[in-house]
């Protein structure tokens, strides 16, 4: 074999294998996407059923039964609100910790991200009565307060990553022209960190809408988003494949697709502070 | 720029954070110490250490540390181990890339609840689930996992989860690996292994540093995926801490001894931070 054989090889035998690796762990989703245009007799049929007429009853049923696009809008609402609110706070934060760090820099950092080991269990309960007390429960208030709170160390984190690396000279290049601090942070450093603030805001829109304990908890029809919509349907309907894979395959649909096109961005904003 | 102004722009950050922290804090320390239980309002008497007591004397105490620690350091190993390996092997140009970046991320952006009813149904049914059709096409007796294997089988749900945000995570680190170096090692003669072990691991030690410290973070309180899928069971076999503090809370309505275990949650994390953070702590930007 030639050199140039073996590298071909090499190429085909590598992708063979990413596209199994690939392949195998989608599984589970792609049969969560198929079983829910089936029928409940198809979607528990052994051998399972590859080929089948779709229909769309599914779909039909959960959306009378349990008002998807409400629960969807709750999520929309709750990932979205936390994810601007704790941006507004976190960029001064990262900004001025990256840019005039000072001895504690350092130590409120971890400390910051410590707050994030703290297990949402150990305060569910004192949670949990600020919350009625305040007739906060049941509301997208409570939980966009709790989400932006519990991203906000993540968020703080990566953008001083970020921050850390751009190079001091342009922003000593702007002072000496003059400019305020305001203009140092808004003529020259968001327009730098464009993709570390989307990358940022795309991993904490993720992880919101993804969120369980507090939306289970907190929540409980009317401001219950898809996590707390889906958990309704595993004891009852947990027979009923077809009609549960419907309603996972909505509530996973807007995310996973946010996602794919955005996973670029994301992967590059996790890995901020991982490479050099 | 005046130390004045930076405090001031860090201040909204420590301040809500520390507010997040003391307030929900000191009122578990409270509730802790008293006897607080939905069921009997207004006997809420100090009770001293009681409620610790009853805690760690449960018998689900014991199993749900252990199940904790061990759901914990199984998935870190799993995700950063077959992260490593599986990542260093498709670092090479291959046809249709892009589609399997994509299909390998996805499960990262499945909810923990419709992960576990995935799972939990449509894969490990004993009766009608794809292993168990598997099992029987290879003439094998089917295996119910959620009762014989309950902590793997939620170990399974949670890697799943985690390998492919692992995976991308090194790819992409790799992307940033001097090829001239590694070329200069085959050129002297260097096996694949060598390479791997002495030019691809140590470029990856801040990667992995980022993976094992926001999974420790999410693996510590992994409570949708019990929930859903066993239930804390059979027995206490899948219970962690986060799932047994809610039964003490939510089921039994004792709030005085579900706030013990909140304390002791908390101090478990901090211990484990504590070790994992520091061991991988010097390859983390801070």
């Amino acid at each position: 074999m030639t050199l140039n054989q073996q590298r071909k090889l090499k190429t085909i035998l590598t992708g063979l294998f990413a596209w199994t690796i690939a392949l195998v762990l989608f599984f589970p989703i792609f049969w969560m996407f198929i079983t829910s245009f089936k029928t409940e007799l198809q979607a528990i049929s052994i051998p399972p059923t590859l080929f089948f007429e779709p229909n769309l009853d599914n779909f039909r049923v959960v959306q009378e039964r349990s008002d998807y696009i409400q629960h969807a809008w709750n999520s929309v609402v709750t990932s979205f609100g936390s994810t601007i609110l704790a941006l507004i706070i976190a960029i001064p934060a990262a900004y001025s910790m990256a840019f005039f760090p000072g001895k504690r820099t350092k130590d409120i950092l971890l400390w910051m991200l410590s707050t994030k080991m703290l297990p949402a269990v150990g305060v569910l309960v004192p949670i949990y009565i600020l919350c009625r007390d305040y007739g906060l429960l049941d509301t997208k208030t409570a939980l966009v307060i709790i989400f932006t709170l519990m991203n906000l160390p993540i968020i703080v984190w990566m953008l001083f990553s970020y921050f850390k690396d751009l190079p001091k000279e342009i922003l000593e290049a702007a002072r000496m022209d003059g400019a305020t601090p305001w203009d140092e942070v808004v003529k020259v450093v968001l327009p730098l960190s464009v993709g570390a603030i989307s990358s940022t805001a795309l991993l904490s829109i993720v992880l919101c809408w993804n969120e369980a304990f507090w939306s289970l908890n907190l929540t409980a029809s009317d401001a219950a988003p898809l996590t707390a919509m889906i958990a309704s349907y595993s004891s009852p309907e947990g027979l009923f494949w077809a009609k549960l894979s419907a309603a996972s395959t909505l509530a996973c649909a807007p995310i996973v697709i946010f996602g794919w096109f955005c996973q670029k961005q994301l992967v590059q904003g996790l890995t901020f502070g991982a490479v050099k | 720029m005046k130390r004045s102004i930076t405090r001031l722009l860090m201040a909204p950050s420590v301040i809500l954070l520390l507010v997040w922290m003391i307030i929900p804090l000191s009122m578990t320390i409270y509730f802790s110490t008293i006897r607080f239980n939905l069921l009997y309002p207004g006997e809420n008497n100090f009770v001293g250490l009681m409620n610790f007591e009853f805690f760690i004397t449960d018998p689900g105490f014991i199993p749900a540390v252990s199940n904790t620690l061990i759901l914990l350091l199984s998935v870190l190993i799993i995700t950063v181990v077959l992260g490593v390996m599986l990542s260093a092997l498709i670092d090479k140009p291959f046809f249709g890339q892009g589609i399997v970046r994509v299909l390998l991320i996805s499960p990262f952006f499945i909810m923990p609840t419709v992960n576990a009813l995935i799972w939990k149904n449509m894969m490990m049914n004993p009766v009608y689930g794809i292993f168990a059709w598997i099992s029987q096409s290879l003439g094998l007796e089917p295996i119910d996992w959620l009762s014989s294997y309950p902590l793997m089988s939620v170990i399974i749900m949670v890697s799943w989860q985690w390998l492919p945000f692992a995976i991308l995570v090194f790819v992409t680190a790799l992307q940033s690996q001097d090829t001239e170096q590694k070329e200069a090692a085959q050129m002297d003669g260097a096996t694949g292994w060598h390479i791997f072990r002495y030019l691809t691991i140590p470029h990856l030690a801040r990667p992995i540093a980022v993976v094992v410290m926001i999974e420790t973070i999410f693996l510590l309180a992994v409570f949708a995926e019990i929930f859903v899928s066993t239930g804390g069971g059979p027995g206490y076999d899948s219970t962690n801490l986060a799932y047994l503090i809610y039964n003490q809370a939510l089921l039994q309505y004792d709030v005085g001894v579900a706030s013990a275990g909140g304390l002791f949650a908390v101090l478990l994390a901090n211990i484990v931070a504590f070790f994992l953070i520091r061991a991988v702590g010097k390859n983390l930007t801070v």
